[in-house]
């Protein structure tokens, strides 16, 4: 069955059927691979994209559901250029780097909402699990990006 | 929307248009090796081969250690897996020092899986033990200084002037004299048609003390790349004709689909079954359209080896075997039994902890394309050309004809050392005659791994008068993860499993009788190497026992642990000292806090920690803070160093906090990341490294962080609550609100 999305900016139409996971379609029809499958059940965020903006584990997210633009890691920046990633490289956080995809999209969704985030604020948003346990490095880039970010508005 | 080739190739296909590329000429100066084939030639010298200007690596059969392009550019070549451990910084860092490189015209590819790239003239390479930087050190060292001399050479050719007037420096060969400069690039296509005796074969390498590069803070070179989301996993490769594959185990061990012909009849259109080792797979046109019929088929399976079977038997099976008299025997000396006779004060304990999943977070994959001409394999791997030995010895296919590209690995930990998957995806591209993406679901992932074997510990001390002890014995029963591993050795005549005891056998501290035994227990759960391996479990049982010997003596943990280390063990009482101070252990913690501390050796490196806790009215126990001193010899990225503690820490504390496998019936009870749970963000505790400075021989840094983060925790508990814990996980044990300080 014919889907129609609104991916990084694009107007697409895939063959899926309307069950099939975001993730999935993303992957495998978009060649965005970017995007990881991590556990296929919501608890990891391995998966994490934005629609409309707002973080979505896209594991879970039947393609016929979606109704707003998704935005990829890959339609971030196509340079590393969003300051969530500048803030990423200077914390050198990734290890493996296997979440660091979604760990990223979760960040950038909670600035977009939340520029000047609280720490509860920070709990709530970044919660995606990472198996090689960068969270350290994780909190250090967040607050960065927090700073990068504002830099860049003003 | 259309894909991209270029993102859309992940770094296994780059690397394979290198080796293929054979007839065209590789611009520059490619530096290639033979080792002598023998495992133990670490430190013995090699005889550089010489340039091969103009030919490919693979055509040179040389193992080609790295390329010098005409543009400056330099490719280093690792034959090791990435996996988070930061080794594809820290191997290109070492020849960047020899070779006076400028750092930031390094990049580094896998290597070939071939066996000309086995840095230690092994029949194969496997990335494992952390021993990546300690069996490389020396010869990466060698081949920057190779290159370097070789540069220099060329230079003073050229200027006419005497090398020894002539220098490396930031990517450039100086002539000081006469101010003259060249960059490296610009003297490849001289240096490469140098005569084979201008190659020196015992280049001279830098002192400790000049290094400009090694021991410093480096940012990793792979970061890049893993913040713009680009396709560098197993998981992403994608080949032209690919199918995808999902694969349903025997749900019991060893069993077998026993309706698989029924079943594969009744396959909807664009899908098929087939039957691999341990299970059956289905091949469809996606992932998710192959794992939903999967899920969906009524699969009836035979009985298997652990047919029946639940962790009560197993927990029962283990006492007794620990309990037998005439174990094999891993150490001895002195007379235990006779001095624990008439000793005053006895300790004795029964410690055991799980089987454990590794679960890292990219699922197991392996795209397989079996052709007539042969195998080629995409997969992140440990085992590298192990791998294709594996292979070729499954499939009879000779080893000349399998191909292996290693991609990045998301993450390891151990699990990506067995070849299960591989196999399987070559099973299933054979049969529907494409290449075949094989991926397991997280729910496969955690029902069918080699764990981290379970294991159950009798331990029996006797003190002294002055309360240290003067007899040990311990005689442990677990799994053996060797009996499988035959190509390393097996399990030897002895009956001893040497992963079952590092760390128990081995123990430091002095205590002049001991009795240390050990018996292999079968369960027909399949058992394999977790990070840290047996010192995973061998370290909470040593330094929770120890820490019950000094409660027993009324000693300070950390003071008790000193004294049984003074003698003989100036190391280890560096670390211990290091991380007291850093803990301000003499110094009580805050009203509610409580402190246990744990030091053990693994992998040539000694790491002691403390962990601070407390334990909330309903007994939820909190981890805040944990302290790591860390004495791992030499280093290459104390960066690396720091963050791979980080990592054993969480990993250990994932698995002591709440890590178990059990099986009921046959089966294992847990699937998914809702009942085997990682630490989650709001979990982690603050974590403080401190390396101890040694200059010893390296030592390996990717494990060691695990051991002591269990006890250290354990004995923390202890300090809150007065209850010892003796089998993990922590939340199988109720606590009780925490005690004031
Ligand atoms: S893969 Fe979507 S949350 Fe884990
Ligand atoms: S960096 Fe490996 S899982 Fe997060």
């Amino acid at each position: 069955m014919a889907q129609n999305l609104k991916v990084n900016g694009k107007d697409v139409t895939v063959e899926a059927e309307p069950g099939t996971p975001l993730l999935w379609v993303l992957r495998e029809k978009l060649g965005l691979l970017g995007t990881k499958f991590g556990c296929g059940q919501g608890m990891c965020g391995a998966c994490t994209v934005h629609i409309d903006g707002a973080a979505v584990r896209s594991c879970l997210m039947p393609v016929a559901a979606v109704s707003g633009e998704v935005t990829t890691i890959e339609g971030l920046s196509s340079d590393n250029s969003h300051p969530v990633q500048r803030a990423w490289i200077e914390a050198d956080a990734p290890q493996c780097g296997y979440c660091q995809s979604g760990q990223i999209m979760a960040c950038a969704a909670m600035l977009k909402a939340r520029p000047q985030p609280t720490d509860a604020d920070i709990s709530a948003a970044m919660t995606n699990l990472c198996r090689c346990g960068t969270y350290g490095r994780i909190r250090k880039a967040v607050k960065l990006a927090i700073d990068l970010n504002s830099e860049e508005k003003a | 929307m259309k894909t991209d080739q270029e993102t859309n190739n992940p770094v296994g296909l780059s690397r394979r248009f290198f080796v293929q590329s054979g007839a065209a000429t590789v611009a520059g100066l490619v530096l290639g090796f033979h080792l002598p084939a023998n495992p133990m030639r670490r430190a013995e010298a090699f005889a550089a081969t010489g340039p091969t200007e103009g030919k490919a690596p693979q055509a040179a059969k040389l193992n080609t250690w790295l390329r010098i392009a005409p543009d400056g550019l330099i490719t280093i070549y690792v034959a090791k897996s990435e996996m988070g451990q930061g080794i594809f910084t820290a191997m290109p860092m070492l020849i960047a020092e020899e070779l006076e490189a400028d750092w930031s015209r390094i990049q580094v590819e896998p290597a070939p899986s071939d066996a000309e790239f086995n840095y230690t003239g092994a029949p194969f390479e496997i990335t494992g033990g952390s021993t990546s930087v300690r069996s490389t050190w020396e010869i990466l060292q060698r081949i920057g200084a190779t290159a370097r001399h070789m540069l220099i050479a060329a230079a003073a050719k050229q200027w006419g002037v005497p090398a020894e007037s002539c220098r490396a420096e930031r990517g450039q060969i100086v002539h000081a004299a006469s101010g003259r400069k060249a960059g490296f690039g610009e003297l490849t296509a001289a240096a490469a048609a140098l005569p084979a005796d201008a190659i020196p074969k015992e280049p001279k390498l830098k002192a400790p003390s000049e290094y400009k590069l090694v021991g410093k803070p480096m940012k990793r070179l792979d970061t890049p790349a893993k913040v713009s989301g680009k396709p560098l996993f197993g998981i992403d490769v994608v080949v032209p004709e690919m199918r995808y594959a999902a694969v349903r185990h025997s749900p019991v061990f060893g069993g077998e689909c026993s309706n698989f012909e029924a079943l594969a009849k009744g396959m909807p259109a664009g899908t098929s079954l087939v039957k691999v080792t341990g299970g059956i797979v289905v091949v469809a046109d996606s992932w998710f359209t192959a794992k939903t019929a999967a899920a969906g088929l009524d699969a009836k399976w035979t009985k298997g080896a652990t047919t029946g079977l639940s962790s009560k038997d197993i927990e029962k099976k283990l006492r007794t075997a620990a309990g037998g008299k005439k174990l094999p025997v891993a150490a001895s000396k002195g007379e235990p039994d006779k001095v624990l006779r008439t000793a005053k004060v006895k300790v004795e304990a029964e410690y055991s902890t799980p089987f454990l999943a590794h679960t890292p977070m990219e699922p197991l994959n392996c795209t397989a394309h079996v052709r007539p001409d042969g195998i080629e394999l995409w997969v992140g791997t440990q085992s590298h050309t192990l791998t294709k030995m594996l292979v070729s010895m499954a499939t009879k296919v000779p080893q000349e004809q399998v191909i292996v590209h290693t991609t990045y690995l998301g993450g390891g930990f151990g699990r990506r050392a067995e070849n299960d998957v591989m196999l399987q995806a070559i099973e299933a591209s054979k049969a529907v005659g494409k290449p075949v993406k094989l991926i397991w679901s997280r729910e496969e992932d955690v029902q069918h791994d080699f764990y981290r074997p379970a294991s159950l510990v009798k331990m029996r001390a006797g003190l002294g008068a002055d309360g240290l002890p003067v007899a040990f014995t311990a005689s442990i029963a677990s799994p053996s993860i060797m009996q499988r591993w035959t190509m390393f050795g097996g399990l030897p005549k002895s009956g001893i499993d040497m992963t079952t005891i590092e760390g128990l056998a081995d123990m430091k501290y002095e205590c002049p009788n001991q009795h240390i035994a050990a018996a292999v227990v079968d369960t027909g759960v399949p058992v394999g190497f977790w990070r840290s391996v047996g010192s995973s479990h061998n370290a909470f049982y040593v330094e929770s026992f120890i820490d019950e010997l000094a409660h027993a003596a009324k000693q300070d943990p950390y003071k008790y642990r000193r004294a049984l280390l003074e003698k003989s063990h100036p190391r280890f009482v560096k670390v211990l000292d290091t991380v007291a101070r850093m803990a301000k252990w003499e110094t009580p913690p805050a009203e509610g806090r409580h402190r246990g501390i744990a030091i053990a050796e693994s992998f040539g490196s000694i790491v002691a920690e403390v962990a601070e806790v407390s334990v909330s009215a309903d007994g939820q126990p909190t981890v805040h803070k944990v302290w790591v001193a860390v004495d791992c010899g030499r280093y290459v990225n104390p960066d690396t160093v720091i963050a791979q503690m980080e990592s054993g820490v969480v990993y250990g504390l994932s698995a002591a906090l709440r890590g178990q496998i059990t099986l009921r019936n046959g089966r294992v009870e847990q699937s998914n990341f809702h009942d085997y749970t990682m630490l989650a963000p709001h979990e982690m505790p603050e974590v403080a490294v401190e390396i101890v400075e040694s200059g010893e021989a390296p030592g390996g840094v990717g494990e060691p962080g695990t051991p002591p983060i269990a006890p250290a925790v354990t004995n923390a508990l202890f300090a809150a609550t007065g209850k010892r814990i003796r089998t993990l996980p922590i939340s199988s044990h109720k606590l009780t609100g925490g005690k004031k300080s």
